[in-house]
């Protein structure tokens, strides 16, 4: 995987647990206005870098979550297990 | 339903092959304490939760355990893929190589298969939160004692990700429990 996919993928994953912890927080916590501010900000800024990604590098997601406009990127490797050594 | 997203929750980089950490780590993938049994145990709990909270949390958690599911599997697959069957006899890897080659299954560090028993759905809130809290704190003494048994800094670094997740969990479980404290006070009175 070249460096910039790499960077970039990182930059999603940072927002993601990012999303995800402050997900599981307000699950419990569901009134805590700043956590859903946070939560917001970062789903935003995540939505704006996943766009850039799947233009450059295929679909993230299935079911209809993510277009492949010009071809089928789906099924192109690397799935995500496969990390070169 | 769910949806899947073609990327790791936390990237896994594995220089080497190491199939004795393999035969160990595999046990996060189908052992008592392994990431399976942590996932199916929410996921299956979380439809007789009183309170949307509790509800969300055991979505949620069972959710993301399927997400560290895929990276113990990451671990396990690219530790093993390019180890020589010297090696793999050497370990002791032989008598799992006997029936899945380097294939993935689900079974714990002593090659004994994953099984519904590891897991509980009591119907009770208040039980089901207690085994998930214990089941967070079993998985994260798991991983510390993985991490004691690598060598492999690019291994240790997701294992100690994974084992802060459980840390995580255990908190949310805990203020789950005190919600449903809450409710059920709130509606009976013992
Ligand atoms: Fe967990």
């Amino acid at each position: 995987m070249d460096a910039g996919r790499d960077e970039l993928l990182n930059r999603i994953r940072a927002l993601q647990f990012t999303a995800v912890e402050l997900g599981l927080f307000l699950d419990t916590h569901p009134e805590d206005a700043r956590a859903l501010a946070d939560y917001n900000a970062a789903s935003q800024e995540l939505m704006r870098l996943k766009e850039t990604y799947e233009q450059r590098y295929g679909p993230l997601l299935d079911y209809g979550f993510s277009l492949s406009p010009q071809s089928w990127r789906w099924i192109e490797e690397p799935w995500p297990w496969q990390v070169s050594m | 339903m769910w949806v899947y997203e073609k990327a790791l929750l936390y990237p896994v980089r594995v220089t080497r092959p190491d199939p004795r950490m393999a035969k160990n780590i595999i046990t996060q993938y189908g052992g008592p304490d392994g990431e399976l049994a942590a996932s199916l145990r929410y996921l299956t709990q979380r439809y007789t939760m009183p309170i949307p909270q509790a509800i969300g949390v055991l979505t949620d958690i069972g959710t993301e355990e399927l997400a560290h599911m895929e990276i113990v599997a990451a671990l396990v697959y690219n530790l093993i893929r390019d180890a020589p069957l010297s090696e793999i006899k050497a370990v002791g890897l032989d008598a799992y190589y006997a029936d899945h080659d380097r294939a993935l299954y689900f079974v714990n560090a002593a090659g004994a298969p994953w099984t519904a028993s590891y897991i509980q759905s009591k119907g009770d809130p208040v039980t089901d939160l207690h085994e998930d809290m214990a089941a967070e704190q079993k998985a994260r003494s798991t991983y510390e004692y993985l991490i004691d048994l690598s060598d492999d800094p690019d291994v240790i670094d997701v294992l100690r990700w994974l084992r802060e997740r459980e840390v995580v969990h255990f908190q949310r479980f805990g203020e789950t429990l005190n919600l449903v404290h809450d409710y059920l006070n709130s509606r009976h009175v013992f």
